[in-house]
């Protein structure tokens, strides 16, 4: 009972903030300074008129949202003002699953080398083993992804030849791309790791094994792992919004066509239903991202949602 | 050993151990805190009081006829200036170091401007929510999670849009969506320190809400204060970066440390100096405010130290 009234709570709560970012993104693109007709070159007045009237600019802005809310609804998000003859729609779909299966790669990548390492360096708790690894971690955040990026497209790319400089489709660029993202956040991932696990480590239950002569590998993984890896679930929910920002740039580096690129784009050509359309998506997969940790974190912890 | 102690503590009582004398004591005792502090300060005071002088060069300053010198080298322009470029110059002759320092001027002034606008922000709202407390509080609180709730990259991004062509407002606005966490740690704080009885005593002085709250709730919460501040700066620095990177930031002649590693990134591998030089003093500073912060951690509050 406690849970379903937590996560309709929860919900409750993403579907606000969804509502919050599509106000605040609709209101801030028609107030900006600067339309996205207005090119290098003049366009004529009655010209002007006609495309505010096609895109139904020339209505009061509170109708403008209105109807906005309306076609969003039927997951209309309308054409997109920067690629002439593409929907938003259109442009998002093609982007998005490259995205996707980008900042996926990227943190099963981080995963998989910041959690050994997190719990290595708490099992080897202030020794030199665990002050280098921790170092390293430290440089790894220390070290954008735009210095990362450019350096291992440098030497995998452009000394070795091992993957393709850029681009996506019969191209192996990607693997560079998401080794970018998750080397990145494997530093990250490795200190919250070490972080949780010692405080696990130094619990009742732990001595308790212990004293009962439990292997001390058993007492590792099967005993503490489990408690140890919590920070790292609610972690994955702002790794994924993180790596959406950072996929920015490595979409940028590796000339990989994903929703960041239109994104960028979007943002500099003031393509307002792009922006808008790309908002939206974003938003919601970070919410549903954040909403899907926060339940499994409830279901996996039960002392989590008495926060509340 | 004993008289020692004595002496020590009978000189506290004197001159009153303050809490920040306590954790700069213990501060000074973190030798990686210690110099990372140091170094901050030394690359700050570099960027902001070597220019002043006449020796570094203008940094968009263009020798077309000297592109890519070396290091440590000294070149005579077309024009007959004698130019020594200390970490050599870019693909326009441009001087590396002084762009250095000029960028770096940029990426720490946004860095301490943004910081300054969330602190303000998030301080304030985070002490009146604990300190009024109630249906206010939660109320406010809920607020802070939805906003929490909001992809903070790509707000900031729709926010370049708008603010894009001018630096510094850019920089207050992204201040002015950084203060969450702040105002959660300050209201965590206060709503602790409310119910003490310094504060009791202090109303029962008569002293008004706003006096209590701004001259003895809001100094208590200094501790958590400093060390969040210290790890605000580097996230806003970084941000910095990754928008210039992207080509939101600052816009070229204009340098910054994200604005040069991406020219240096264009250009690695023609001369990889261009990418090193930039990305080793933006990844130190970075790296030192961040053992700072942690080392600021351990000084102002021992218990929560992890090992």
């Amino acid at each position: 009972m406690k849970t379903a009234r937590y996560v309709l709570y929860r919900f409750l709560q993403s579907l606000f903030a969804l509502l919050c970012i599509i106000t605040l993104t609709f209101f801030l693109a028609r107030l900006a300074p600067g339309g996205p007709f207005l090119d290098e070159k003049a366009i004529p007045e009655h010209l002007l008129e006609q495309m505010n009237k096609k895109y139904g600019f020339d209505k009061p802005l509170a109708v403008q949202y209105g109807l906005y809310l309306g076609q969003l609804i039927q997951g209309d998000l309308g054409p997109s003002l920067g690629n002439k003859g593409f929907t938003v729609k259109q442009v998002i779909s093609e982007g998005l699953p490259v995205s996707f299966i980008l900042g996926f790669i990227g943190l099963i990548i981080a995963l998989i080398i910041g959690v050994p390492i997190g719990v290595f360096a708490a099992a080897k708790r202030n020794t030199s083993v665990d002050y280098g690894l921790m170092t390293v971690a430290m440089i790894g955040i220390c070290l954008p992804t735009f210095v990362i990026a450019p350096l291992l497209g440098e030497i995998f790319a452009l000394k070795l030849g091992w993957f393709d400089v850029a681009g996506w489709e019969n191209s192996t660029a990607w693997f560079l791309g998401a080794m970018t993202l998750g080397l990145y956040y494997s530093a990250y991932i490795a200190r919250l790791t070490r972080g949780s696990m010692l405080d696990v480590l130094s619990e009742d239950f732990i001595r308790t094994a212990r004293a009962k002569g439990v292997a001390p590998g058993k007492i590792l993984f099967k005993h503490a792992f489990r408690g140890g890896i919590m920070p790292v679930v609610a972690y994955l929910g702002p790794a994924l919004a993180g790596l959406i920002g950072g996929s920015f740039v490595v979409e940028t580096v590796f000339g990989i066509p994903g929703l960041g690129q239109h994104f960028i784009k979007a943002a500099s050509n003031r393509d307002y239903t792009l922006i808008n359309g790309t908002v939206t998506v974003f938003a919601i997969l970070i919410l549903v991202m954040n909403f899907l940790v926060d339940v499994l974190q409830a279901w996996l912890d039960p002392r989590t949602k008495t926060r509340n | 050993m004993i008289s020692g102690i004595h002496q020590r503590e009978s000189k506290a009582i004197e001159r009153g151990s303050s809490l920040g004398r306590d954790a700069w004591l213990r501060l000074r005792k973190n030798h990686l805190a210690m110099t990372s502090l140091w170094f901050f300060v030394t690359v700050v005071l570099t960027c902001f009081l070597l220019p002043l002088f006449s020796f570094v060069p203008d940094p968009n300053a263009t020798f077309p006829e000297l592109q890519s010198q070396p290091a440590f080298s000294k070149a005579t322009s077309v024009g007959g200036d004698e130019v020594y470029y200390l970490l050599g110059s870019d693909h326009l002759g441009r001087d590396i170091f002084s762009r250095i320092l000029y960028g770096g001027r940029v990426s720490l002034a946004v860095g301490f401007l943004a910081t300054a606008v969330s602190l303000t922000i998030g301080v304030i709202y985070g002490a009146l929510s604990g300190y009024v407390g109630g249906k206010i509080d939660a109320a406010m609180m809920r607020v802070v999670d939805i906003l929490y709730a909001l992809p903070f990259m790509i707000i900031v991004i729709i926010l370049t849009t708008y603010f894009g062509n001018n630096l510094w407002l850019l920089f207050v606005c992204i201040g002015a969506v950084e203060w969450l966490t702040m105002a959660r740690i300050v209201r965590g704080q206060v709503i602790s320190l409310k119910s003490q009885e310094f504060v009791e005593a202090a109303r029962s002085l008569g002293l008004s809400q706003w006096r209590i709250v701004f001259r003895h709730l809001i100094p208590n919460t200094i501790g958590p204060v400093i060390v969040y501040t210290t790890l605000t700066v580097p996230a806003v620095m970084r941000l910095e970066a990754i928008l210039s990177f992207l080509g939101l930031g600052v816009q070229p002649p204009d340098a910054s440390w994200g604005a040069l590693i991406k020219e240096g990134a264009d250009r690695m591998a023609s001369d990889p100096g261009l990418l090193v030089y930039p990305a080793i003093i933006f990844g130190l500073t970075l790296f030192g405010l961040n053992f700072l912060g942690d080392g600021l951690r351990d000084a102002l509050d021992p218990k929560s130290s992890k090992d």
